[in-house]
């Protein structure tokens, strides 16, 4: 029967041969990821099952993210819940201040996510991993707790939606620009509980942080997992980084899906998505007058090197417009170094950013650079829900970080070309 | 199965996580405290206003966004009885089977219920009764195997009565 991806991993992960959508299944699980808000309920409810050791060391993954370097004392309370219990179950991969870096970016960084796996997270942008080819997921706290104690997971097979991009990307065009007008063009429940796949040659020819940036969007479509099929360019990211085996999966070509979308790049301008709900996607030519109060550019979904070296591209030799507070946060320490090294820290400083350590902070509204009553932000994070970033009346635009760039010269959401012509 | 029987409080399509318990509040995981900010993204006085027992409707894609638990337990600890939406977003789907929140997909009983209607689910007859407008809607039955889950009373019990007991010394 030919299977999707998705389809082949997770019968791998049943030691099946084949699965259907619709089917129940309980899969072993390789890699189980909590950070400092899921994680503390996860660890009650494993306590209160009387739960003593947990499925694997190596494979539970802690991470306190969200409101670390913690943010007040609930959140250092809720941070050294974390904590204590990756001391006392002696975790492998727990990530404390100084190594930390945005889940999302540090897993694949690590070499701990790798083409193949299946992996859940206690976090909805989990989805991301399947820039590499594996089967990746957000859950709930007791989900992840169920797999702390088991290491398997109950799933209901997901249907498959293919979204194919045809050609060259447009100048400042990247990942992030072709999910936010997937999300535009399907919707956020345009894939309600289906696997995601992207496949086209735009993709073949994307790098691995715009993939990255893709699949971590899946999930503001609604969809199960976000995931591109391996290749050249995934085996170039994997293979400096993978400590143990991993496999390789792709879609046969008669796999069967509940929709096919085709996408052709040559009319895909740089999109912003308007508040309240990622679908508001139209590219930002069209977006009208805009003034902003702030900028921010970082997340899970573009702090990685790539992202920043597009916004330093526009900044260097520019400044902040002076009503703007711009707030650069780079994904992971590694993030950070490589940029220092590549001197974007210095075009960001003297642009008049403020440089943060690695934090999801203000992409939820948790920290460092919350919105007043009334105020606009221009973010390269993923969501613009009311009051996302800070007050209920305070409002969230998305972009790619050049977009987000340009528009904190100018002060409004602008388009890069405004900074650079060619 | 306990009696569900409450005032009918009346949401939009695609009320995120973020609205149902705002980010503010996710510095804490006690239920009891999550409870006292439920739905406070969207309606402020929804704490005050309600009474344990009551019902949440919803539109399309209720509980969308984040993957925070902290959503279905701020709702049923605030004493929401259950939630009737069109559609759920997954997590928050899988969320609130493993916690043992009852909600149902009816798009007649979303549709059709209004603001303050005395609603009562029968979970065992399969029905919803709008006792303010004497109509009745048909549940349409989950899969086996999440029935097991809900019978069990969510996801750690039915591990325990699976008797995944081996962990424990």
């Amino acid at each position: 029967m030919p299977m999707t991806i998705t389809e082949k991993i997770l019968a791998a992960h049943i030691e099946k041969d084949t699965v259907s959508p619709g089917e129940f299944i309980e899969a072993r699980v390789d890699i189980a990821l909590g950070n400092d808000v899921t994680a503390p309920i996860a660890i009650r409810e494993f306590e209160t099952f009387g739960a003593k050791k947990v499925f694997n060391r190596d494979r539970l993954i802690l991470v306190p993210d969200h409101y670390a370097p913690n943010k007040d004392i609930k959140s250092a309370e809720q941070c050294k819940i974390m904590r204590d219990f990756a001391r006392k179950h002696k975790i492998t991969n727990y990530f404390e201040i100084g190594s930390m870096g945005v889940e999302h970016a540090l897993l694949p960084e690590q070499g701990l996510t790798l083409p193949g796996d299946l992996i859940i997270g206690a976090d909805s942008h989990t989805c991301t991993y399947g820039a590499l080819g594996a089967f990746s997921t957000g859950v709930g706290s007791t989900d992840l707790a169920a797999v702390m104690i088991t290491g398997k997971i109950w799933f209901r097979v997901p249907e498959s939606i293919k979204i194919c991009f045809e050609g060259p990307l447009n100048r400042w065009v990247s990942g992030k620009d072709l999910i936010l007008y997937t999300i535009g063009q399907i919707k956020v429940d345009g894939a309600r509980y289906m696997a995601m796949e992207f496949s086209g040659t735009t993709i073949d020819a994307l790098d691995i942080d715009s993939r990255f940036s893709m699949c971590n969007m899946a999930i503001e479509a609604g969809a199960k997992n976000g995931i591109i099929a391996p290749d050249e360019i995934t085996l170039q990211y994997v293979k400096q980084r993978a400590s143990r085996n991993y496999t390789i999966y792709k879609s046969d070509p008669k796999a069967h899906y509940q929709q096919i979308h085709q996408f052709k790049t040559k009319n895909i301008q740089p999109q912003v998505a308007l508040p309240p709900l990622p679908e508001n996607s139209k590219p930002v030519d069209e977006v009208g007058d805009i003034p902003i109060d702030q900028v921010v550019i970082g997340s899970c979904t573009n702090g990685r090197i790539s992202d920043l070296r597009q916004a330093a591209e526009i900044l260097k030799g520019n400044k902040a417009h002076s009503h703007i507070r711009l707030i650069v946060i780079p994904a992971t320490q590694s993030i950070y170094k490589q940029a220092m090294e590549e001197g974007l820290l210095s075009i960001f400083l003297e642009a008049g950013a403020a440089i943060s350590t690695p934090t999801c902070g203000p992409c939820l509204g948790g920290y460092m650079g919350v919105l007043a009553a009334g105020e606009k932000a221009l973010a390269t994070t993923n969501r613009n829900f009311i009051g996302r970033m800070g007050h209920l009346e305070s409002e969230v635009y998305l972009s790619n970080p050049a977009v987000a760039a340009a528009s904190a010269i100018t002060g409004k959401i602008s388009h890069p070309k405004e900074i650079i012509s060619n | 199965m306990k009696k569900i029987v409450g005032k009918a409080w009346k949401y939009k399509n695609n009320i995120n996580t973020d609205e149902i318990i705002p980010a503010k509040y996710l510095n804490t995981s006690d239920p009891k405290e999550l409870a006292q900010h439920c739905m406070g993204g969207v309606d402020e006085t929804f704490i005050q206003k309600i009474s344990p027992g009551d019902i949440i409707i919803a539109g399309q894609n209720f509980g969308c966004g984040s993957s925070r638990e902290h959503a279905p337990w701020a709702i049923k600890e605030a004493g929401i009885s259950c939630v009737i939406a069109k559609t759920f977003a997954r997590i928050f789907f899988r969320n609130a089977i493993n916690i043992g929140l009852p909600i149902i997909e009816s798009q007649e009983a979303s549709k059709g219920i209004q603001e303050k209607d005395v609603v009562e689910v029968d979970l065992d007859a399969g029905k919803i009764v709008n006792h303010t407008q004497k109509k009745e809607y048909r549940i349409i039955a989950y899969p086996k195997f999440m029935q097991t889950l809900i019978t069990a009373g969510g996801l750690l019990n039915y591990i325990h009565s699976k008797g995944a007991e081996k962990n424990k010394c």
